[in-house]
């Protein structure tokens, strides 16, 4: 059965209200092309970019990120992943850390330089 | 005592403002740029910021926090402009008026900084302009006044934040927060995600003061409760905290009485709003604005002192910072022209006698005495404040960008400014909320023959 799901978009700061028809797919109200796939996205596989923290060995805090958006379900599973990484100095902003985080084909990136 | 450094332009601050400030001074031609910096990095706020979506104005990409900050940390190494880190700047004034005359020209145009580190000492730095860009600070516990016991475990959100993100301690387990402003609603996902509960996040007023989306991707995601109208009447805790009451608010945002709800917890964030951070312009004597709290400006960010300026979240407080980029590459600009200007004045030759030279000079300095230059930009129906806050008539070759916020939620209104009475210019918008800033532009012809202060206000359709 058809139905309209009304969402708020996250992919920037605008915020579009989004209305999508859960059947067709189709997305209203979005101010971008962004918009309208993540409006599609969000009722199949909704997804998300986690940032969190990684230790380095002089307790010094590196920070990190999945490189694309990930499957919402999986955010806990990736912090437990992440937590365990160890990593050494020095370090480029952009370098991956884990290459392939839980089957996803999405890698880890440290996002500071840290020498 | 120590010799005075001497530099062109001197930024107080070294975040995303001074940062950005900097560069733009230095790509439009000011060499001797010195950036003095509190903390032990550049970078400022973004440095704990570790969340994405920075940077989609400027770079049309999502970027964390350290990745923006990275950006224009790189671009200050790439030039010779001087940072000096883990450094207070304590004062800045003019040149002592009853002694100009021990001064060169150069030095009687040009501010004095008190400043210190544990490496230089005590330090005082000549410069020919000053950039403000202190950015703003959390208000307290103290500042909203919740009753109750002095329990540990109570912080606000930024501080939480950076003992988090940068310091790496855990700071609770089972967690309400206070305030529905961004860092709160990232903090409720920062926490949740490393393994604590938030218990919900409680809002005085009837809407959320954060961004949309956040409240969607911090607390929709991980299904945290929002109570809007609800405040916290009680902390208990010996030591640690141990339980938080709220209780609904009716609208004149007093508590309901028997409406309260208690949550175990030991650990209550306040996101109840930012400060500028405006003690050196308070000293410097600085013309404030009650309403932003930051220094009043005109659209070059030029404060009522010649020759300083403001930029980023010390002028008024933004809710992105691409906005704050976006502002002090102009006061950088604006800062580049005003020494430039003033250089080339002192190269021509002076027929001028002492005594006028001396007039000329404080009244370059002292705004006041050139108040009819100024128009007022003045806030009207539903606009809480608006920066720049006056217009210089003598430097209207461009057009101009006015920022505001508006004092409730509103839907499909026009945003009109009026001269005297006649309507400038109006513009549509569907939907305006407070949380959100607001940004308009007048061109050079609108602002043609304009002599009654404008006002901007909210008007129906």
């Amino acid at each position: 059965m058809s139905e309209i799901k009304k969402l708020t978009c996250i992919v920037c700061p605008q915020g579009c209200s989004l209305c999508v028809d859960t059947e067709t797919g189709v997305v209203s109200g979005n101010r971008c092309k962004r918009g309208e796939s993540y409006g599609r996205n969000e009722i199949t596989n909704p997804t998300r970019v986690l940032t969190t923290t990684v230790r380095l060995e002089d307790s010094e805090m590196l920070p990190v990120r999945t490189a694309a958006a990930i499957p919402k379900p999986l955010l806990f599973e990736a912090m437990k992943r992440i937590n365990q990484l160890q990593v050494r100095k020095p370090i480029h902003s952009g370098e991956i850390l884990i290459a392939d985080l839980l089957g996803t084909g999405v890698p880890v990136i440290a996002t500071k330089s840290i020498y | 005592m120590e010799k005075t450094l001497q530099y062109d332009l001197v930024v107080i601050g070294g975040g995303p403002a001074g940062l950005a400030a900097a560069t733009e001074a230095w790509n439009n031609g000011i060499q001797r740029i010195l950036i003095l910096e509190r903390d032990y990095e550049l970078g400022g706020i973004l440095n704990q910021c570790i969340h994405n979506g920075f940077g989609l104005h400027i770079f049309k990409e999502e970027l964390t926090g350290p990745e923006y900050a990275e950006r224009f940390i790189k671009k200050v190494q790439e030039t010779n402009i001087d940072v000096f880190l883990q450094t207070m700047v304590l004062d800045f004034e003019l040149r002592d008026e009853d002694h100009l005359d021990e001064f060169s020209e150069a030095e009687q145009d040009s501010l004095l900084i008190h400043a210190i580190n544990s490496q230089q000492g005590y330090l005082t730095i000549q410069a020919t302009a000053i950039i403000l860009a202190m950015g703003c600070r959390e208000r307290t516990r103290g500042a909203i006044g919740i009753p109750g016991d002095r329990s540990s475990g109570i912080f606000t959100a930024g501080t939480a934040q950076r003992y988090m993100n940068r310091e790496g301690y855990m700071v609770g387990r089972r967690v309400v927060i206070l305030g529905s402003g961004d860092i709160g609603l990232i903090m409720a996902r920062r926490m949740t995600l490393e393994g604590a509960k938030v218990l919900g996040v409680i809002e005085l007023m009837p809407y959320s003061n954060g961004l949309t989306r956040n409240i969607v991707q911090c607390l929709h995601d991980f299904d945290i409760p929002l109570f809007l109208s609800h405040t916290v009447v009680d902390v208990k805790g010996k030591q640690r905290l141990e339980k938080v009451v709220i209780a609904q608010v009716d609208e004149n945002r007093r508590p309901i009485p028997e409406t309260e709800k208690e949550f175990d917890c030991d650990t209550l964030l306040l996101s109840v709003g930012l400060i500028p951070e405006n003690e050196l312009s308070k000293m410097a004597k600085l013309e404030l604005d009650r309403r932003t709290n930051g220094p009043v400006v005109s659209q070059n960010q030029e404060t009522s002192l010649a020759g300083v300026f403001a930029c980023g979240n010390v002028l008024h407080v933004h809710d992105l910072v691409d906005f704050v980029t976006e502002e002090s590459q102009s006061a950088g600009r604006n800062a580049a022209q005003y020494i430039l200007n003033l250089r080339s004045k002192q190269d021509i030759p002076q027929s001028f006698s002492k005594e006028n030279e001396r007039k000329e000079h404080f009244e370059r300095q002292s705004q006041k005495s050139k108040d009819c230059d100024f128009i007022s930009i003045l806030n009207g129906n539903g606009v809480n404040y608006t920066v720049p806050q006056r217009l210089n008539k003598n430097d209207l070759s461009e057009s101009i960008g006015i920022f505001f916020r508006v004092s409730n939620v509103f839907r499909n209104k026009q945003i009109v400014v009026q001269s005297g009475d006649r309507v400038i210019r109006s513009f549509k918008r569907q939907r305006l909320v407070p949380a959100e800033m607001e940004y308009i532009t007048l061109t050079q012809e609108d602002l043609q023959n304009i002599t009654d202060s404008l006002v901007v206000s909210l008007e129906e359709m």
